[in-house]
Formats: C-alpha cells, structure tokens, sequence
C-alpha cells in the first residue's frame, strides 16, 4: 500500500494542499478502472434511455439537458462513496486529523482530485453524448461549461456525505439519500442554463450563479466535511 | 449577575435529569391546552367559518394544511438550533432534543403534503403539481428522512448525535438556497392552467379559527417533542440511579 507523506511546509496559504494534491492524484491515476467506471456508468445508462422512451428525435432533443445532468449527477454520487473509504480503513484519515496542516485543505485536495477524475472528464464526454440524445447546437458549449463548474460543486457537496458516512458499513444507499437534497440547486441551474441556450436566451446569470454555488461550496462543504471527519475518525 | 444566573439556568436545562423531572408536571397542561384548541379550532373551522367564495369548502383543510406547515419548516430549526448547541456546549440533553424532533417535523412533512394533495384534486383538478412550495416541501421531507437514516445508521449513539446534528446544521445552510432555486426554476415552467387563488388577506372569520389551530399544533408540538425527549432521555441514562429511582416511583 503506497504510504501518504504530508510534507510540513508545501505552501505558506494552503499548507498541505498543494503535496496531498499530488499524492491523491498519482493514486488516482493508478487505479484507472475506478475512473473509468462512472463514465461507463453515464454512457450506459444514456444509451438505455432512448430504449425506454422512444427514439423520436424531437423527444429526446427536449430531454437531452435533464437527462445528462442527472446523469452526471448519479455518476459524481456513484464514485463519491470511495472518497475517503480508503483512507479511513488503512488509518490515513486519522493521521490526516492530527497533522499540523488544517483538515480543511485535505477536504479540498481530495475533493479536486475527484472532480479532475470524474467531473472534468464527464464534461469533455458530455458534448458526445450531447450529439447521441439529438441536443440542439446552441446547447453545447453551455451544456459543458455548466457541467465544468456544477460537477465541481457536487464534488465538494458530496464530500460532506462521504465524510459522515465513511465510518458506516454499506454507506451507498444512505450516502445518496442525505446528499441528494442538496444538489437540487446545482440541477436546477445546470439544466436552466443549457434550456436558456437551446431556446436561445442569454445564460450567463445562470452560469454565474452556478459559480456562487462553487464558490459557496468551495468555502463551506470542506470546513463541514472536515466537522464530519472528525467524528467519524472519533467513533 | 444577571448573566451569571442565566448561564446557571442554561447548564441546569443541559442537564437530563433536571430536565425528566421538570417537564413531568407540563406534559397534562400541554396535552389539556393542545387537545381543547385543536377540538375548539377543528369544530369552528369546519363548522362555524364562512365558505369560500371560489373554493366552497375544500378550502377548510387549511385549518390542518398550513399549520402542519408552519410548524414543519419551524421544527427543522428547531432541530438543528439544538443539534449546535449540542456540538458547541457538548449538551447531551440537547442531542436528545434533536434527535426526538426529526421523527416528529418528518411526519408532520408528509402531513402537511398530503393536506396540500387532497386540497389540490377539487382545486387545481390534480393531486400532484410540481409547484415551488410543494418541491421544496418535499425536499424538506427528504432532508429530515436523511437525518433519521443517519442517526439509526450509527451505532453508537455519540457518534450519531454529532454526524446528525453536522447534517441538520448543512441542511440548514441549504433550505434558502434550496427554497429560492427552486422558486426560480417553477416561475421559468410555470404552467398556465394552474391558478392560485392568492387572497391577499384572510377574512377574520377565517383567521380566528386558523389561528386557534396554529397555536393548537404549537402545544401538540411541544408535548409530543418533550413526551418523545423523556422517553429518549430515559433509553439514554438508564444506567443512571435516578432513573431507575424515577421508574421504581412509577413517575
């Protein structure tokens, strides 16, 4: 098992970030097939849809915004379960806890290293499964960027759920359960911006306020995902 | 001095056994003052308050619809307000509070949105619309199941205190944003053929009887979360010699 060095001094804003965001990503990088499966995962299940629903392109060119971002968003829930599993089992976490550097940085390393995995490389997917569900041509840089800056959320959201349930046995079902409720913002807006495109409104005040999210997210889910380490690491 | 007594107060709430023994004597007055209201608003509003002019008399399931309501949204503050004070001041006697509250603003959730589908077959003609309020209501309900499944996923009941009162408290984070989104995203689908008959004000002969009930869920609401904190309070310190003293009694 490759051992976690958190180095004393990597940077003087965000101590830790930078060496633990190195380290999660050559993990990462190691163990593609864990990448690959919630991209594997959103294809699949966009390719059943069209055999459910009909392949009237008409149809499918109005469900296109919806579909593929509750897709990314089960996809995102799907691999969110594995953030801290491993760390937690072989003891990581609990060192994590005690180092000097904040937690607060672990958080955030940790959830970027997901969202490079999983959120980027569903946005660079997305324009392809865009083309497969008929999306209109307005819709797809915006479809993209709205799923570049949502999936980052949803990463940094999730991460709260994963760090309360990382003590539990089978956490999946519950993971989705307490998370859930809280990405109906991110949707919302996701889908409002790719519609504003498609019908050929402006979508910028969306995009923008999906941002807010990230940035609120951003400041927020690692302080209470670190709250939530804490206790799991505690019982 | 004054502050000093306050602090003593708030330490002596914080403790379960001063708590169990104080409530004792409130729980008959509670339940006395809950069941008169809610027989005496019951009876005015569905017999005694004028109808509606446009929605006759299925608009009265409001005398339950919007107190249930009301009381819905206050409980999961109240539950996380106690879930903070529980992980700030290391409470125990708050954690129970929470804990006791979850079950209780779920069920009165699912109340309050199964009145607004009965009310909304004769009214809108169907009994489900993706309206703002109801989406968030039921997002509501989503959030306090979430907290329930947490806490009985747990088992030791320490660990889940904090993880419930973590999630109560991001909960509370995300109601507004979740509330305003969700208003956003229903004013851009609005459909036309719902029409909600938005009376700017409530006749008096209406407000009486709403009131009556409102206050009359406020009592059943802290009697049922009390009577459901003892009963939490006692599984908790039963190893304890004034519990089983307080048992033996027969209190």
């Amino acid at each position: 098992m490759p051992s976690v060095e958190v180095p004393l001094l990597s940077g003087r804003n965000a101590p830790g970030f930078g060496a633990l965001l190195k380290t999660e990503l050559l993990l990462a990088l190691r163990k593609r097939a864990d990448i690959a499966n919630p991209l594997l995962f959103f294809v699949t299940v966009l390719a059943l849809l069209p055999l459910g629903v009909g392949p009237e392109p008409e149809l499918l060119a109005r469900m296109a915004p919806g579909i593929i971002w509750v897709m990314a968003l089960l996809a995102t829930l799907l691999s969110q379960e594995s953030l801290f599993r491993g760390d937690f089992e072989d003891g990581t976490l609990e060192q994590m806890t005690l180092s000097p550097q904040p937690l607060y940085f672990a958080v955030l390393a940790k959830s970027a290293v997901h969202w490079l995995v999983t959120g980027l490389p569903l946005a660079l997917l997305s324009p392809l499964l865009g083309l497969m569900l008929n999306l209109p041509a307005a819709g797809y840089l915006c479809l993209f960027v709205s799923l570049l800056l949502g999936s980052a959320s949803l990463s940094l959201m999730g991460a709260v759920g994963a760090a309360l349930t990382v003590a539990l046995r089978r956490p999946g079902l519950l993971l989705a359960l307490i998370v859930m409720p809280l990405y109906a913002p991110v949707l919302i807006f996701g889908t409002g911006a790719v519609q504003a495109a498609i019908d050929g409104y402006a979508y910028g005040a969306q995009l923008a306020i999906l941002a807010a999210l990230l940035a609120a997210a951003a400041a927020l889910a690692p302080l209470a995902a670190a709250g939530a380490i804490r206790i799991s690491t505690d019982s | 001095m004054e502050v000093s007594l306050a602090w003593q107060w708030f330490h002596r709430l914080g403790s379960p056994r001063w708590f169990y023994q104080k409530t004792g004597a409130w729980l008959p007055w509670l339940a006395l003052a809950s069941m008169v209201l809610l027989t005496v608003g019951t009876a005015w509003g569905l017999g005694f308050a004028p109808q509606d002019a446009k929605q006759g008399n299925s608009y009265r399931i409001i005398y339950i619809h919007v107190p249930a309501a009301f009381l819905a949204l206050a409980g999961y503050y109240i539950m996380a307000i106690s879930g903070a004070i529980g992980l700030i001041w290391k409470m125990k006697l708050s954690f129970a509070v929470m804990r006791a509250a979850a079950p209780i603003g779920a069920v009165l959730t699912f109340v309050a949105l199964f009145t607004g589908a009965i009310w909304g077959k004769p009214t809108w003609g169907t009994y489900w619309v993706w309206d703002a309020r109801i989406t968030s209501m039921l997002i509501l309900l989503f959030l306090y199941i979430g907290v329930i499944a947490l806490g009985r996923a747990f088992s030791r009941e320490q660990a889940a205190d904090k993880a419930c009162a973590l999630l109560a408290l991001v909960g509370t984070v995300n109601i507004p944003i979740i509330y305003k989104s969700v208003d956003w995203w229903y004013s851009l689908h609005q459909p036309a053929t719902i029409k909600l008959t938005q009376a700017s004000s409530i006749h008096p002969s209406m407000f009486y009887p709403l009131l009556t009930m409102v206050i009359g869920f406020y009592c059943l609401y802290a009697w049922t979360l009390i009577a459901h904190t003892r009963i939490l309070v006692l599984q908790r310190e039963w190893r304890t010699q004034w519990v089983r003293e307080a048992l033996e009694a027969g209190k």
